[in-house]
């Protein structure tokens, strides 16, 4: 017998399409999940609420990994920030505490984030460009100065060499008179996404996935508070994935690095609940909200089944959202500023523990200040005003977004199942297999675009003409002067002879099989530069050359 | 295709360490798609690298692609380095993050066309379609 929805779209929608027309077609989501005119009870009959949705903090978590989520703190407030010299990043940090920002998120530049001294040929350019410099300790001890790091949490934005800038850190917090074992914060320590999406990576696959775990196995004893990698969709949905394949490769790579760690010989409740994920709010708002509730509730069934954890907090999804950096567009800049409320509201209706909102102006340039600050009131006006903060997960029960977080949920499903099928994220990788379909699905976007398929508003439509010459934010070359000027004096002060043993110890230990985490402290602490301390692991791992496919 | 131009080969290339190279792998596979040879370096290339590969490839146009700031250091290296190896006929264009403050300078180096974040594939197809012919 047809069911209600059934009879009504014989006998209701359908005569009225056939007299009116719809908009289109088909309407999908961006991941193509083909969306129905209307939900009803009739499409949750195969949800079963209390396996599948359940109350917040408790498993799967699909409402949430507290129990009272924002009812008891809010996100926090974390703008990615970074650049020019250490100072001069140190007084924006300070200055983004002042507005009220809650934690500090630091943005490196590329020769820190590729292993390079800032005075190295490859390095010419890129200094201080996207991010903040760190070519010893010295540069991190400033871009800390004044910062007590006993009370605030830090997020780095660092893969390749994730251990080495959480030893800066470390080595900072000392100097200080912090406890390590007190610092709160995360490194991203994701590279399997570096390799797929976002580039930075400087040794193969293997010994990166060594130096990934070694991270974890460390943190463990010396930094607990410590969220030991984000593991991140982010920059494969920006380089051009669906939201789909975002979960699914997302929680494909957790599943490596997981697999890693327990062949390394470590327990998974041990670092299990020391990992965090990263995610782009995009616009699209109800398939985002979806996203977020869906990558709860699958990961928390990977865990448990999959890897057989106990410890329920080794199965939360604890994650990091920033908006969406591919959807700002370099026209009519000020609707921009749209678009970051959008989507950072569908960050929080989806339960995200930490936020950057974008600036107007980032199509162009770094953001000025000010532009950055009307980014962190986005923040505060949607956790202070709009009233979506006062109760937990108010879209649940919505019977477009639970089927479309079992949708999505079953999506992602299958891209792990086909990278199963692959032998893992690192042999799909090495195979090309996400590049691909990410590539794939960039110029699918881009083709929209073109043809009109897909409106972006005041780029193929609503199309004005203006003028574009925005005051914009230039890095000033006298910092960059000053931060190599601070280099050659690090090199020249410090005592060479701690430095080479310091330096041929963790040789010694990357050629074994020990942990090089404490070794790569003992180079900072005698001010081995960032150069030379990659130098010493790209002697023993060689370096990655990746095949690229159009 | 009917072409003014006998540009043939095209080089799409990511110079200096940043690894955002969504924009230019689109770019590379429209141009496929209309036709051209299109070769891409892949991210994280030198000057030096781009301008060996330029000879080695013999190729009639060369697309800079760079997101992290750093085109006014790299893309004048790149062309002193074609002029210095008697390539400096190859038409260079360019696309990323480039403050329109910008455009003038790299007119001024040599640069035929800058294209930004909005431009339709179809501006740079048809930018490449209406290059001088050859001598």
């Amino acid at each position: 017998m047809a069911t209600k929805k059934e009879q009504w779209t014989e006998k209701v929608w359908k005569p009225s399409v056939e007299r009116f027309a719809e908009r289109r077609e088909t309407f999908q989501t961006t991941s193509e999940i083909k969306i129905d005119p209307v939900y009803t009870p009739e499409d949750l009959n195969a949800v079963d609420y209390d396996q599948e949705i359940g109350m917040p903090g408790e498993f799967p978590f699909t409402r949430g990994v507290q129990p009272n989520m924002y009812r008891g703190r809010l996100w926090t407030m974390r703008q990615y920030s970074g650049f020019a010299s250490a100072e001069e990043s140190n007084r924006r940090y300070r200055y983004l505490m002042e507005q009220g920002q809650t934690g500090l998120s630091i943005a490196f530049d590329l020769p820190t984030q590729t292993g390079y001294d800032s005075d190295h040929e490859l390095a010419l350019g890129e200094v201080g460009k996207a991010g903040v410099p760190i070519s010893s300790l010295a540069d991190m001890e400033i871009v800390m100065e004044g910062i007590p790091l006993d009370k605030v949490s830090t997020s780095m934005t660092i893969n390749s060499t994730a251990s080495l800038l959480l030893c800066y850190y470390i080595a900072t917090a000392k100097k200080q008179g912090v406890d390590p074992k007190i610092l709160a914060g995360t490194v991203q320590n994701d590279i399997l996404k570096e390799y797929i999406a976002r580039g930075t990576q400087i040794y193969p696959p293997q010994p990166s996935m060594r130096l990934v775990t070694d991270l974890f196995e460390y943190c463990a004893e010396e930094t607990p508070r410590w969220n030991t990698i984000s593991i991140s969709g982010y920059h494969m949905r920006e380089a051009g994935c669906t939201a789909a394949q975002e979960l699914g490769f997302t929680l494909a790579d957790g599943i490596s690095y997981v697999e890693a760690a327990i062949k390394a010989g470590l327990d998974v409740d041990s670092f299990g609940p020391q990992l965090s994920f990263f995610f782009v709010a995009q616009s699209n708002l109800l398939e985002e909200v979806a996203k977020y509730r869906a990558a709860r509730r699958l990961w928390a069934k990977i865990m448990k089944d999959r890897f057989g954890a106990k410890n329920p907090r080794s199965m939360m999804v604890r994650f990091h959202t920033q908006t969406a950096g591919v959807s700002l567009t370099a026209q009519q800049i000020d609707n921009n500023v749209v678009r970051s409320t959008l989507q950072a509201l569908a960050a929080v209706l989806g339960g995200t523990q930490s936020l950057h909102t974008n600036s107007r102006d980032e199509a162009l340039a770094l953001p000025t200040e000010d532009a950055v600050k009307l980014s962190l009131r986005t923040q505060q006006v949607l956790a202070y005003e709009a009233g979506i903060t006062d109760t937990v997960d108010p879209l649940a029960g919505s019977y477009y977004v639970e089927k479309l977080t079992s949708e999505l949920e079953e999506a992602a499903t299958k891209y792990i199942e086909e990278i199963d099928k692959r032998k893992g994220a690192v042999v799909a990788i090495e195979e090309g297999y996400q590049q691909q379909e990410i590539a794939d699905s960039a110029y699918r976007f881009q083709m929209e675009v073109e043809s009109k398929d897909r409106i972006v508003v005041g780029v193929n439509d609503f199309v004005e003409e203006e003028d574009t010459h925005i005051g914009i934010f230039r890095i000033d070359p006298e910092e960059t002067r000053r931060h190599i000027a601070r280099l050659e004096k690090v090199r020249a002060d410090r005592d060479d002879e701690r430095v080479a043993t310091a330096l041929r110890n963790l040789e010694a230990i990357a050629r074994g099989t020990g942990n090089p985490v404490p070794a790569i402290l003992e180079c900072v602490e005698a001010y081995a530069t960032t150069g030379e301390i990659c130098d010493v692991f790209r002697e023993v791992f060689g370096t990655y050359d990746p095949a690229t496919a159009l | 295709m009917t072409s003014s131009t006998d540009i043939k080969r095209i080089m799409v290339a990511k110079p200096g360490l940043d690894g955002h190279d969504r924009g230019a792998k689109v770019v590379a596979r429209a141009l496929r798609d209309a036709g051209f040879e299109v070769i891409y370096t892949g991210i994280r290339q030198t000057p030096e690298m781009i301008v060996q590969a330029a000879i080695q490839e013999d190729v009639d146009a060369i697309g800079l692609s760079i997101l992290s700031g750093a085109h006014l250091d790299l893309f004048p290296l790149v062309i002193d380095g074609l002029n210095e190896n008697d390539m400096g006929h190859i038409p260079i264009f360019c696309g990323g993050i480039i403050p329109k403050e910008d455009y003038q300078a790299l007119y001024d180096i040599g640069v035929k066309g800058v294209f930004g974040p909005g431009t339709t594939l179809q501006t740079i197809i048809d930018f490449i379609n209406e290059l001088p012919a050859k001598e």
